[in-house]
């Protein structure tokens, strides 16, 4: 077994899926019915995404866990998503931003990983880059609309913007494993990420007429299974079933 | 009449595939054009019922007055000799 590529998968698994639990919240508390069919179906896209990289985690961590035991019987500090997708869904400008902020990484990592040596990744982000690159449309589109909209809007988008802001380091934080993975070609790499994500945002935040906030060199580890208060709560949600009623299914 | 907060409203018509021409399917509320057609997108095409999208919005619709109905549509009842029931269509034709 390698324990730095099951580390990577799980990591890519846990992005997706903490996120697709996020907006699996909104689903019937949306602001319209249109945008609750919108949100569910990003969420449903992350799940299913989420689905295939959990499953294949488990195939090379080979002691017999599957996607369900990966995704509901594991321990908080065992869950690998980077910060930002674990933040409340706040408001809807906080889900929004959320939402831009991932989607524009995702994309730019999705596009690399779909030429990984590791040809069950590239499988997955092959198909991953189709959904991202739709969310991406549909999260930009909103962050126009809402940042050159009204004042409210606008400062609404820019405060969670700035909140929000602190969490995007890590995305590009590439530590050992990571490296080990790129070198090996199977990983994508942060600074290429980084490269792609930065003109993609710059182009979105100047035609929302936002300001892009300063970088804080405070560096978030939820890919190294430190988390901050929120997960916890969504994972008492989300593995209660689970958890109560082992194995229960329908 | 409506709350100016409300989002206009758009109506929607779909391409089932190649070769058939775009249905109303239905209509959707959305800021602007783009949103509606992610909304229509998001509401009418998550089963793979279609290739391509037609959005315009209701507003622009021009209809018929139902209360000019018998104007515009009785004096064709009695013309049965305008429908082309007399030609014979061959097998091969499928979808007339």
């Amino acid at each position: 077994m390698s324990t730095a590529r099951f580390t990577y998968v799980l990591r890519l698994a846990d992005a997706s899926l903490i996120l697709g639990q996020r907006l699996s919240e909104l689903v019937g508390h949306s602001p319209a019915l249109e945008e609750d069919l919108g949100l569910a179906n990003i969420g449903l896209d992350l799940l299913g995404q989420a689905r295939f990289l959990l499953t294949y985690a488990g195939e090379i961590e080979g002691k017999g866990r599957g996607e369900d035991a990966l995704a509901f019987l594991r321990e908080h500090r065992d869950f690998l998503n980077p910060t930002l997708v674990e933040q409340p869904n706040g408001d809807f400008a906080q889900t929004l931003v959320r939402q831009f902020l991932f989607d524009a990484w995702q994309l730019e990592l999705y596009e690399r990983l779909s030429q990984s040596a590791d040809s069950r990744l590239a499988e997955v982000a092959a198909k991953g880059v189709k959904e991202t690159r739709y969310h991406l449309r549909y999260s930009a589109g909103w962050m126009v609309r809402l940042g050159d909209g009204t004042q409210e809007s606008h400062d609404r988008v820019q405060l969670a913007l700035d909140q929000l802001w602190q969490y995007t380091h890590e995305l590009f934080d590439a530590d050992a494993i990571e490296r080990q993975l790129i070198a090996d070609g199977i990983a994508a790499d942060p600074a290429a990420i980084r490269q792609g994500w930065d003109a993609q945002v710059n182009a979105v935040l100047a035609e929302a007429t936002l300001q892009r906030p300063a970088d804080r060199p405070y560096l978030w580890q939820g890919k190294r299974g430190q988390h901050g208060e929120h997960l916890g709560r969504l994972l008492a949600e989300m593995q209660y079933l689970q958890r109560t009623y082992p194995g229960a299914t329908w | 009449m409506s709350d100016s907060r409300e989002w206009p409203l758009y109506e929607i018509f779909i391409r089932a595939r190649g070769g058939l021409d775009h249905k109303h399917v239905g209509s959707i509320h959305a800021v602007d054009a783009r949103m509606a057609i992610e909304h229509a997108r998001d509401v009418y095409t998550r089963r793979q019922e279609g290739i391509s999208i037609w959005v315009v919005k209701s507003a622009d619709i021009i209809a018929s007055d139902p209360a000019d109905a018998d104007a515009l549509f009785e004096p064709a009842r009695d013309k049965v000799y305008r429908h082309p029931t007399f030609y014979d269509i061959p097998e091969e034709v499928k979808t007339l």
